[in-house]
Order: C-alpha cells, then sequence, then structure tokens
C-alpha cells in the first residue's frame, strides 16, 4: 500500500490486549485519529461492535486491527469471543469541544 | 433439595471435589450426586451400565507455553478412551475442538479423535466459529442434520441428549447466550416428554453461571433450565473454563470438564482466565476426559472424570 501525506493533525494510538483486558479501557481522541488494537494475550480476541466496519477478524497472540475514527461520538465495543471485555473510543470534534454523547 | 438415604451432603460434594485430580465416580440418585470412590473401583462399577464419554476444548493449533504439544495430549487422552472398559456408546465433544477454527486445525483434531472408533456428538465452542464466515467451516464439518448454528438432539438407550449452542451472537458486556429461537426449539423439542426420561444437555459455556466476572456463564441459561425443571434427572456437561467443576441444585447436576489441552485457572485465583502454565510434570494431572455411565432403571449417572495422568 503506498504511504499517503497524513495531516499533521492525524494522531495514532494504541490499545493493548493483555490478561482479557483492553487498556487503556476508555480512551478519548480526536476525530480522525487512527486507533490500532494489539493482542498480547496467549488466546485470540476481537474488536465487535454494532458501529459500521469496527469489527476484527480473530486477533491471534500478536496480532493487530486498525480503525481510523473520523465523526465525533463516544464507540463502545467488546471482544466477540469473551464479551465481558468491554472498551469504549470516545472521539471528540477535531476542535477537541462540545463532543457529542 | 431431598438427600437420599445414601445421599451425600453438600459438604461431602465439596470433599470430593478434592479427589477430582486423581478421578472420581459420582452416581446421581435423583440429581444427587454420590462419589463412589476413586478411579479403579470406578472402572469397575461403570462397566455395567450404559456408557458415553465426553471430551473438551482440544484447542488444536494452540501452541503457547502452557501446553506447546496439543496434540499429543488428545492423543493421550483418546488412547484413554480406548482402554475404557465395556464399549461406551459414543463421545460427546463440548467444544473449542480448535484454537483458530483453521481447517488444519479442525483436520488435526479429526484425525486423532477418529482413533478412538465411536460416533462423536460435538458441539462448538468460540474457537471454531472465527473462520470469515463466522462458522462455515464448522458447519459443513459437524453440523449436518442440526439447527441453527448447530444445535440438536438424539435419544439413547432411554436417554434424551441436547446439544446446544451458546457461544454465538455475544452481546457486549455479557455472557454466553443461546437466543430465542434455539430457546423456543428447546421448548418444543422437551415438549410431551415424560418427566421420567433422563436428560443431558450438553453445550460448550457453563449453562449455569460459575464466574460472570471471567464471562462463565450463560445470559439465558435460566430459561433453559426452566424448561428442564420438570425432569426427574438432568444432567448438564460443560467445558471452556478447563477445569472440574459441579453443583448440584434440584434435580439438576451440573458438571464441567478438563480440557485436553491446557488449564485455566480457579475462578479469581489470577488476574484472567488465560491459559494457565504449571509444572511440566503436573500438566497431564490437570488435562483428561470424562467417562459417564446411567445404571439401567436406576436413573443413575455416574461421572469419572480420567486425568491423562494421576
Ligand atoms: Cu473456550
Amino acid at each position: 500500500m503506498p504511504l499517503l501525506i497524513v495531516s499533521a493533525k492525524a494522531e495514532e494510538v494504541t490499545v493493548k490486549i493483555d490478561n482479557f483486558v483492553f487498556s487503556p479501557q476508555i480512551l478519548t481522541i480526536k476525530a480522525g485519529t487512527k486507533v490500532t488494537w494489539v493482542n498480547d494475550d496467549d488466546i485470540p480476541h476481537t474488536v465487535a461492535s454494532t458501529t459500521q466496519g469496527l469489527r476484527s477478524k480473530a486477533l491471534d497472540t500478536g496480532d493487530s486491527f486498525t480503525f481510523t475514527f473520523t465523526t465525533p461520538g463516544t464507540y463502545k465495543y467488546f471482544c466477540g469471543l469473551h464479551p465481558h471485555m468491554t472498551g469504549s473510543i470516545v472521539v471528540e470534534g477535531a476542535t477537541g469541544s462540545n463532543a457529542p454523547q | 433439595m431431598t438427600l437420599q438415604d445414601d445421599g451425600p451432603s453438600r459438604r461431602k460434594v465439596l470433599e470430593c471435589m478434592t479427589w477430582a485430580g486423581t478421578g472420581v465416580l459420582w452416581t446421581v440418585a435423583g440429581g444427587v450426586p454420590a462419589s463412589l470412590g476413586l478411579i479403579d473401583e470406578a472402572v469397575a462399577q461403570q462397566a455395567k451400565g450404559f456408557t458415553f464419554l465426553q471430551i473438551s476444548d482440544s484447542h488444536m493449533g494452540f501452541d503457547k507455553p502452557a501446553n506447546p504439544n496439543v496434540k499429543s495430549t488428545l492423543e493421550e487422552a483418546i488412547a484413554r478412551v480406548r482402554a475404557v472398559p465395556g464399549s461406551p456408546a459414543f463421545m460427546i465433544h463440548t467444544g473449542d475442538i480448535s484454537h483458530l477454527s483453521k481447517p488444519s486445525e479442525f483436520d488435526d483434531a479429526d484425525k486423532i479423535i477418529s482413533q478412538a472408533k465411536l460416533d462423536v456428538h460435538y458441539v462448538p465452542g468460540e474457537h471454531d466459529l472465527i473462520d470469515e464466515d463466522r462458522g462455515k467451516l464448522y458447519r459443513e464439518r459437524y453440523g449436518r442434520g442440526t439447527k441453527g448454528d448447530g444445535y440438536y438432539s438424539f435419544d439413547a438407550n432411554g436417554v434424551h441428549f441436547v446439544g446446544l449452542v451458546n457461544v454465538v451472537d455475544l452481546k457486549g458486556g455479557g455472557l454466553g447466550n443461546l437466543g430465542a429461537e434455539q430457546l423456543a426449539w428447546l421448548e418444543s423439542d422437551l415438549r410431551g416428554r415424560s418427566a421420567s426420561q433422563p436428560v443431558v444437555v450438553f453445550a460448550h459455556i457453563p449453562l449455569w453461571t460459575v464466574y460472570p466476572e471471567w464471562g462463565w456463564g450463560t445470559d439465558d441459561g435460566g430459561q433453559a433450565l426452566g424448561y428442564l425443571k420438570r425432569f426427574g434427572s438432568v444432567t448438564v456437561l460443560n467445558g471452556h473454563i478447563h477445569q472440574v467443576m459441579q453443583k448440584v441444585e434440584g434435580n439438576v447436576t451440573f458438571h464441567t470438564a478438563r480440557s485436553t489441552a491446557f488449564p485455566q485457572p480457579a475462578p479469581g485465583t489470577a488476574p484472567s482466565p488465560g491459559p494457565m502454565k504449571v509444572a511440566d510434570d503436573k500438566l497431564r494431572t490437570l488435562l483428561g476426559t470424562a467417562d459417564i455411565t446411567f445404571k439401567q432403571n436406576e436413573q443413575r449417572l455416574a461421572i469419572v472424570d480420567t486425568p491423562l495422568k494421576a
């Protein structure tokens, strides 16, 4: 895949999956941020949600999944295999104020 | 709960649990399990009745330190199965045949398990439905003649067996899930059956709440158990938690089986339910199979847990 010029504002953040926990469990980011989940457990996990596109395939140890959040809002997700594992991504407007809930 | 004359108290049941590592025979009379002794005695007794076996959580493809060779431990478990005296009627596999739903993992499992030369009745674990088509491979291989995502029932030796699927369409923050369609099917499957017919229900995730903090339970399991309440003898067999656990509630006995692949920690004793690394010489005492015997006309069910190495 060719590298595209990314706007200076775009950020990248990692959510670790370890010991059956997403961390950070609640992550607040600016719109346009690219979030990557990395599975550090000995057991596969997934990222699942009702949000279009926010659904990974099974992530084995060391696998990752990336999703770019462009629209402000709160995105709840869970592991499709171990649904007691939950997390959320809070996406604030690019200006960082008045993010809708 | 009413105790039979020969029935144990709950305290006795717990005492028996501590023997589980060496294998214990369990007899169920009216839903109350009684331990009849350690495995040698147990094996001698069980040969008289109708017997079947349970294996679980083979996790073909798992290769982490908790057990880098899950094929050889499954082979050992199947060798134990072949050594069971009498002729067991069939085997039940309570899911997580594979680790990542890969065709090669299912192939490896089939190659080894077929050595038992027994019919095998499967239900899927969550690890068996994570191919790209979400369970297509499982349904092609194991789902023939089943409904929905793979549930079904059959009768053997006067006992009604029901295989359920509680690993599909899981909800965020929730536990295992049967879903409305499957529950409606279960209700109609049981309707009209005599309450004196023993029922064995098997599914991957425990149908009873073992430890919700780790997801060890089924959200709508209570509804399924409601349909089973009127039966005099109900046995619920599960896997998923990779350790032996047993509970009695009225006429219902709940039992979870060991994994043939790797042990998991007891509820709340570790930061997470992930694979438990134990000393190599201890691993085989924590893996194994279960033999289950019905004694004709007595509605008695005995469960023998057999570790790979006593
Ligand atoms: Cu499992």
